[in-house]
């Protein structure tokens, strides 16, 4: 059983005494404990079940790459699934709960799937879908269904806050053991502005455990006083709890700060998340152990032998009593001497390797350690947990030589450096033969902006396996940090290690090397995703060469820890069944982040009311507070309508449309672009962004306008003023304003460069408003002023003026077909002169009106909407707009590609307007239906509608739409077929539906 | 996350400050222009592996069109200059010379 052991537990401290639950069961732990260290204290060695079989799982191993140790942790709005129990810091109340399994931990329906196993070999989902469809529906999918996934979703908004963080600094360095602690030493000497962050609470990394000696100190004491040599450098910043995630182009890295995970009674921001530039950066990630492939390496208390280390010294906590050791290295030796130090038992260390005389190996020898060379594990026995394990010789098919009682089996297949943060912006990979790993090859690294490497490779993660030659390692790569990053202070002499002489290891991809299927199928590579050596075999013999084919058809690596422990162990079982070398199979991609991080900390500040600034009109309040029922337009809010009282929106629509042609209404028009275009050859540059002819405009006059790309496509359209002869203002669409702004910007600056105009947005300097209906130049008159008659200011005709002692331009214009002022005062005002409208038109029968009605009074008078009528695909042309298309100009933009002839085919759809044969309105988006069907045995189509309304002042369904030959089959019935399967049909007619002679505006 | 350098600010831009307006140096070809020519303006585009001519805007800063000259392959950026020039700096085009001898890139090279 795994218990506390009295002595011992570096990280911890005894006196302190913490109470958490794990499935409900109360458990004590001290501070400085892991949650997996404490729930080894209590003998809790079941954390989970694996995915596919259901398999009880125990941990593996003590940090980041521990795949099986996953739980659900808080509740409610801090509810949290797959926190990784390895390094989640121990907290008083901590309450956790296992995941993936039905419906206890102990007892799982789903580890039947695991009696099926022979039923779901590698590629199970790629078979079944292959499969008939009612098959797949009724059988694979409602059982996959069910035990996929793990944890659970959270239900509720989450509670916590997140924030960003920018630094700029001259190297960053991630990965606080001694290589990152001596690459920061020696990049802090020089001057250079250093930013070194640790993924775990403590510094030092794995070295004190292994019992370090450096510059004669002993690993602790080394760590702490670097450390603080480092904080007394004011250009040099240490983080804990914040892991590197991730390297991206030209020195951009991430790196992830959990603030109050360890203590969430904490104030302040959850997880903060750096963006860092950084000119130069060190990875001193350091290595992961890799496990070893026997049957049965996945029963709980297989555990890695390093791992086995780290919990006996750092909290004083054993996983068993008595421990197998089994290994293809020296460095698991340590494992057992540290295990026989600490007064627990160790059978036996089982080396794969036929000889072994290292230092290490000696020491064990002399502490009275059996050492069995040459032998292997033929399978482990036990279920839920281990209880021996039978061995045999490695170079056999498996043959069992003799049962050793045990009930915890420490495991290593040699070390495999970190390379993640190495390969994610490029940096290339070496295979070495010696260590049996990846590593770095440090002459090809990403590469900057200036086409030099920005990252350097220090200590283990850059293949330095031994503490001495780690410090060098790591010394060096700090001061070339550095230099490259401009620093030119002395870096002084570096530390040194001691390091017992260890030999080499030996590469054992199979335990025993002939091992029979059925062992193989007992071997597990990745245990999250349950992929075993048989399963990647299988692969390799129905055709996948490839290791990215590989990983997708076994899931090998795929799981949340994104194969830690699995890669390398794979890569090398494919190689085998493939008879390749391990360095011509590769390696599949490394992929940012290092390990999950919160979605919360991506997003960080940006949710809720700060996700996206909205803008609002200077009315927007007293909409507000007056029913305005809201929606989106470009990052505006505008009212859809103003409700009143009981009224449903759709009758508050109708009665403001009503109101607006018998009486007076009012349009908060301020979103409507403003742009100013200003110069000798502002005439000259609007001719050719309009299709029209601006020039020709006259001081105190307004004109129509449309836009198109250099496509021929309609892009926008607005009324323009001509204010003198050097400016005009260029209303633009509510949405187009910044992108208007952006285009003419675009085509001023890099094609028409020497033209002298100058554009400025003044969107929002002004409020605007639409006074429209019978009633308009009444109120007008009544507010007093400037004078607003026909014959003082006729139909586009814009002026200067105060009304009502408002500073205000206005601009006779009309998109209602009703008599209609729009009027523009500074922003300041707009609340203000809003507000004297509605009081002096009371006695007109004022009433405010939303974008709908906007939409159904253009509608009833045929005017197109831009983004209704127009999709990037519509030209001028389509919708009937020839007028407005100048024909004496020589060029504007579009007008070369209207003339291609896929844009004058006679057949383009073309603007109509559609009346419904029964009143009813036609579904947006509906198609209207020809003869026939195309090549897929589809309907043939001949039209579609563009936009629909029931219109109050006709008491019916209108609509415009695109149709072929539309305008030459004036009287013709269509047909529009309904989802619901009936259908509904519309006349074809003019798309004006209303005061065609515009008598109702020119008065 | 690229940085470039705006030429008109003097600053070093990450490329969220930035918006990429794709291809440099495209001659604009309108009324009166063939068919192919001007199908060819419109929608063929150069998409090398290696030197690369491109239009950006500093659309978060000073609002100012620039042009870079950078690799496709390795990011490295070799310079960045006015967009209101026809051609490449000579300069610029003799340091990507000496990085990358015997580049060509539509006429310049
Ligand atoms: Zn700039």
């Amino acid at each position: 059983m795994s218990t506390r052991l009295a002595t011992a537990g570096r990280l911890l401290d005894r006196a302190s005494t913490m109470e958490f639950t794990f499935n409900g069961k109360r458990m004590q732990g001290h501070e400085g404990d892991t949650l997996a260290s404490a729930l080894l204290a209590n003998d809790q060695m079941l954390v989970g079940r694996s995915f596919k079989y259901h398999r009880p799982r125990g941990l593996v191993a003590s940090g980041a790459e521990e795949p099986n140790g996953l739980v659900n942790m808080g509740a409610g709005a801090f509810f949290e699934p797959n926190q990784r129990i390895t390094t989640t810091e121990l907290f008083e109340g901590l309450a956790a709960e296992s995941q993936n399994h039905w419906p206890s931990l102990e007892f799982d329906v789903g580890a039947v799937n695991a009696k099926l196993s022979r039923f779901m070999p590698a590629g199970f989902y790629y078979k079944m879908f292959i499969h008939p469809r009612p098959l797949w529906k009724h059988v694979y999918e409602p059982f996959i269904r069910k035990a996929a996934g793990l944890g659970r979703a959270p239900t509720e908004m989450d509670g916590s806050s997140y924030e960003h963080f920018y630094a700029h600094v001259d190297v960053l360095i991630t990965g606080g053991g001694i290589a990152g602690l001596a690459a920061a030493l020696a990049a802090g000497r020089a001057g250079a502005d250093v930013l070194l962050v640790e993924q775990t609470a403590h510094w030092g990394g794995r070295a004190p455990v292994d019992g370090a000696q450096i510059d004669g100190l002993d690993g602790d004491t080394w760590v702490k006083e670097t450390v603080q040599a480092l904080e007394s450098m004011d250009n040099v910043t240490l983080r804990n709890r914040t892991m590197g995630t991730g390297v991206y182009d030209h020195g951009y890295a991430l790196a992830y700060e959990r603030l109050t995970d360890h203590a969430p009674d904490q104030d302040g921001p959850r997880h903060r998340l750096w963006r860092i530039r950084a000119r130069q950066i060190v990875t001193a990630t350091g290595s992961i152990e890799r496990p070893l492939s026997f049957a049965g390496n996945d029963i709980p208390g297989v555990m890695l032998a390093g791992a086995v280390r780290d919990y006996a010294v750092n909290f004083g906590v054993s996983l068993g009593d008595r421990t197998v050791v089994v290994t293809n290295n020296d460095d698991a030796y340590r494992t057992a001497i540290t295990l026989k130090d600490a007064g627990l038992d160790v059978p036996v260390i089982l080396d794969a390797r036929p000889t072994a005389d290292g230092s290490l190996v000696q020491q064990a020898r002399e502490m009275g350690i059996r050492v069995a060379l040459g032998k292997g594990i033929a399978h482990v026995n036990g279920a839920k947990r281990v209880t021996g394990v039978s061995i045999c010789l490695q170079a056999g098919e498996g043959s069992e030589i003799e049962e050793i009682a045990c009930d915890a089996v420490a495991m290593s297949g040699g070390w495999s450096p970190v390379v993640h943060l190495w390969s994610h912006c490029g940096g290339k990979l070496i295979w070495d033969d010696a260590q049996s790993h990846f590593r770095p090859d440090a002459s090809r690294p990403p590469l900057g902006a200036d086409g030099l490497g920005f990252v350097v490779p220090a200590g283990a993660a850059n293949g330095a396996m031994s503490t001495a030659e780690v410090l060098v390692d790591a010394f060096q790569a700090g001061a070339a940090a550095a230099k490259a990053a401009g620093a030119t202070g002395k870096t002084g002499r570096g530390p040194t290690g001691d390091t017992p002489k260890e030999e080499p290891m030996a590469p054992v991809w199979l335990m025993p090397q002939g091992a029979s299927y059925k062992l193989r199928s007992k071997m597990w590579l990745d245990y999250q995703n349950d992929v075993k050596v048989s399963d990647v075999q299988l692969a390799a013999r129905e055709g996948y060469e490839s290791v990215e084919h590989t990983k997708r058809y076994t899931t090998l690596g795929m799981a949340t820890d994104q194969g830690k422990l699995s890669n390398i162990n794979g890569l090398a079982t494919l190689a085998g069944a493939l008879n390749a070398p391990i360095p011509a199979v590769g390696t599949t991609t490394f992929r940012p982040p290092y390990t999950p991080i919160s979605m919360g900390a991506i997003g960080g500040e940006a949710r809720g009311e700060l996700f996206q600034p909205l803008h609002k009109t200077p009315m927007h309040d007293w909409h507000d507070a007056n029913g305005a029922d809201w929606e989106p337009v470009g990052h505006w809010r505008r009212a859809y309508a103003f409700v009143r009282g009981a009224e449903t929106v759709e009758q508050a629509v109708q009665r403001e449309v009503t109101n607006t042609r018998e009486n007076l209404g009012l349009l908060d028009a301020s979103t409507l672009g403003k742009l100013i275009v200003r110069g000798p050859d502002a005439g000259k540059f609007l001719d050719m962004l309009y299709t029209n002819m601006m020039s020709t405009l006259k001081p105190g006059r307004c004109r129509y306008g449309l836009m198109c790309t250099e496509n021929g496509f309609l892009s926008d359209d607005g009324v323009v003023a001509r204010i003198d002869d050097d400016t005009f203002l260029c209303h633009t669409t509510t949405g187009g304003a910044d992108r208007i702004y952006a285009h003419m910007e675009e085509w001023l600056q890099t094609e028409w460069w020497d033209w002298q105009v100058y554009v400025t947005n003044v969107t929002e300097q002004f409020a605007q408003v639409a006074v429209v209906g019978p009633n308009a130049r009444k109120v007008l008159e009544k507010l007093g002023g400037m004078d607003v008659s026909a014959e003082a200011l006729s139909f586009m005709d814009w002026a200067d003026g105060t009304i009502g002692g408002f500073d205000c331009r206005v601009y006779r214009i009309s998109f209602s077909g009703e008599l209609s002022f729009e009027i523009a005062v500074p922003a300041s005002q707009g609340r203000a002169f809003w507000d004297a409208l509605l009081e002096a038109g009371a006695e007109f029968g004022v009433m405010p009106y939303g974008t709908e009605c906007l939409h159904i009074m253009r509608a009833e008078k045929g005017f197109i909407m831009i983004g209704d009528e127009t999709d990037g695909t519509v030209i001028p042309q389509d919708l009937g707009l020839h007028w407005a298309i100048s024909k004496k100009k020589d060029d504007f933009l579009g007008k070369r590609a209207q003339e291609r002839d896929h844009m004058t085919d006679p057949t383009r759809w073309q603007l109509v307007g559609l009346e419904t044969t029964d009143g009813s309105v036609i579904p947006d988006g509906a198609y209207a239906v020809g003869e026939g069907v195309n090549e897929n045995g589809q309907r043939n189509t001949q039209g579609r509608v563009t936009s629909t309304y029931h219109s109050p002042t006709l008491g019916r369904g209108i609509a415009m739409g695109l149709v072929l030959h539309g305008p030459d089959r004036m009287g013709e019935v269509i047909e529009f077929p309904k989802v619901d399967g009936t259908s509904v049909k519309a006349k074809i007619v003019n798309p004006v539906f209303f005061d065609p002679e515009g008598e109702k505006q020119n008065v | 996350m690229l940085t470039l350098e705006c030429p008109y600010c003097s600053i070093q831009a990450d490329e969220t400050e930035l918006h990429a307006g794709g291809e440099a140096h495209l001659k604009r070809e309108t009324v009166g222009s063939l068919d192919n020519d001007f199908e060819d303006y419109l929608f063929m585009r150069e998409n090398p592996k290696g030197v690369h001519f491109e239009r950006w805007r500093h659309v978060a800063g000073c609002g100012k069109w620039f042009h870079a000259a950078r690799c496709t392959m390795t990011l490295e950026v070799f310079g960045t200059y006015s967009a209101q020039t026809l051609a490449p700096p000579k300069d610029l085009r003799e340091k990507i010379s000496t990085k990358r001898p015997g580049w060509t890139w539509r006429a310049f090279s």
